[in-house]
């Protein structure tokens, strides 16, 4: 993967952008057990699939989804949050 | 040729027995299943049957021995830690690394060269004292060099990094060493086999069945297993062995990549490392410099290199040794990571019974083979965690009990 395409700016050269890891949803810190908190916090599916995952384009500032297969490495396709493909 | 040699490579009979007996087949069941023929999982069914007699044991590797991390790895071994826990269990590792060779009857050429962490601001000077403090107060040999006593030592390297990232001081650390890792998998793998272990490659782990929440089964390519414990030791591999028993980890799985360059006459006899350059270098016994970086900046379940990666270490290696600029890159490769978000391992007994753990290697597990492969072994006679590795259990996780090595494991391996 070397041109990563950001919702905003296009096309972008791989070096242009900061991982940020799989979106997640977080529970309600009240409603949970400290238990069920602590997986939130630590826990990750470490498990080759097909990821929606945060990434943000360094130089404009942008975080938006992109949905990447981590084995093959290749990504499917990026939108802005909140928004769809 | 010589004749000699010409009629030793014609005859079928070969007198050098091989390291490991091959069996036909898997046995309906075992005592202990060892998923992983890494050294982690090779030193665990060692010292099985070395020290507590238990040897109705299988390593089953989905590959060939040693091909995963073990045999990708740059080899730094090292004990200079920043918490009281990993200074305790490296160290205990450094000095079994010494007696392996005479143990094994095998040369691992483990050579004891002295580590050197470069420090280029005052914040990682600072975390270098507190880690010379803990190690010194833990009988491990480290201290803070200063700039004067760098350039004396090591009056080939350029003390200012082309002039953006000036040396500031060092930590030094003189039991560092350098040792062959992929004989360190065949003198376990021969050890274990001598003593009735038996060694399965390209058998692949695909399941594991579970009764009242404790192991009873494993499903592989090559037939089922009855069992009641298992031991999971695949590294890059762990978060798919851990999805068959429903467990939940913060493992997750980055590159590391490494190279090496074209062999050249002994001038680096320390190890070299800077966390802000994502620098570590050495010279091996047959005189490539075996370089490595830092993690690849994303999950990847892979093991393809890249440029990038060759050019931007190559860079940082010329601002440390510009005289290098004409040596040639032989090889490079990658490894899968297994990493956990305080950079200590994950260890022992889990939720699961009969399921132990030994993963979150990360980029710093090598060093920790024997250590690992003697400590598991205790945990599984005794079905409960060794001293050693007590702060290492997944528990720590929902205790909110983390081992935070990040200061010393992130780059320097
Ligand atoms: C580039 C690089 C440099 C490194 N440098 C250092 C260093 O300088 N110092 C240091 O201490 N550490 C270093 N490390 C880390 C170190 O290599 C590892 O932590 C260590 O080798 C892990 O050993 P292991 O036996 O646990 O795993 P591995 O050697 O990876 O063995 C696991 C085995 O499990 C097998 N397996 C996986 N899934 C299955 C399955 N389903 N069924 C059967 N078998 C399976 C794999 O094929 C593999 O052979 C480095 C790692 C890399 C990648």
């Amino acid at each position: 993967m070397k041109l990563l395409r950001c919702p905003v700016n296009g096309l972008r050269p791989i070096s242009e952008f900061v991982w940020g890891g799989e979106v997640r949803d977080m529970p309600d810190p009240d409603a949970v057990s400290d238990a069920e908190w602590a997986h939130y916090v630590f826990d990750r599916s470490g498990v080759p699939a097909v990821k929606r995952e945060w990434w943000y384009h360094v130089p404009s500032g942008v975080w938006f989804i992109a949905e990447r297969d981590t084995v093959a490495d290749r990504v499917l396709r990026t939108y802005p949050y909140g928004g769809d493909a | 040729m010589p004749y000699r040699l010409l009629k030793f490579a014609l005859a079928r009979r070969h007198p050098e027995p091989r390291m490991f007996r091959t069996h036909a087949r898997l046995k309906p069941s075992y005592d202990v299943v060892i998923i992983g023929g890494g050294g982690h999982g090779l030193a665990a069914a060692y010292y099985l049957a070395r020290d507590h007699g238990i040897t109705d044991v299988c390593v089953l590797e989905k590959g060939y021995l040693g091909g995963g991390n073990t045999a990708r790895n740059t080899t730094i071994v090292r004990s200079n830690y920043l918490t009281p826990e990993g200074v305790r269990f490296y160290d205990e590792s450094v000095r079994l690394w010494r007696d392996l060779s005479a143990e094994f009857d095998l040369n691992l050429f483990y050579s004891t060269r002295g580590h050197y962490t470069l420090a280029h601001t005052d914040a990682s000077l600072r975390t270098m004292r507190w880690r010379a403090e803990v190690n010194r107060h833990l009988g491990v040999e480290s201290r803070v060099v200063d700039v004067e006593e760098l350039r004396r030592a090591l009056p080939m390297m350029d003390l200012s990094a082309g002039g953006h990232a000036p040396v500031l001081g060092a930590l030094y650390h003189a039991p560092g060493a350098v040792a062959r890792h992929d004989a360190v998998a065949w003198g376990y793998g021969r050890g274990a086999d001598l003593r009735g272990v038996e060694i399965h490659q390209q058998t692949e782990v695909v399941g594991i069945e579970l009764e009242g929440g404790a192991v009873s089964a494993v499903l592989t390519t090559k037939g089922r297993i009855a069992t009641r414990t298992v031991l999971c030791a695949v590294a890059g591999s762990t978060p798919r062995i851990t999805r068959m028993v429903g467990l939940s980890t913060p493992i997750t799985i980055q590159p590391l990549q490494a190279m090496v360059s074209e062999p050249l006459k002994p001038w680096l006899d320390p190890i070299i490392v800077s966390g802000s350059l994502h620098v570590y270098v050495s010279q091996s016994a047959r005189g490539e410099l075996v370089m490595g970086a830092s993690l690849d900046p994303c999950e990847l379940h892979s093991t393809r290199s890249t440029f990038d990666f060759t050019e931007g270490l190559a860079s940082h290696m010329l601002d440390l040794f510009p005289f290098l600029s004409r040596v040639r890159v032989l090889r490079q490769w990658a490894g899968m990571a297994d990493m956990t978000p305080d950079f200590a391992p994950i260890m022992g007994t889990t939720p699961v019974t009969g399921f132990y753990l030994d993963a979150g290697w990360g980029t710093w597990g090598f060093k920790a083979t024997p250590v690992a492969g003697k400590t598991m072994a205790w945990t599984i006679a005794h079905g409960r965690d060794h001293e050693l590795i007590r702060a290492f259990n997944l528990s720590r996780f929902t205790d909110f009990r983390l081992t935070g090595e990040k200061g010393a494991a992130s780059v320097g391996h």
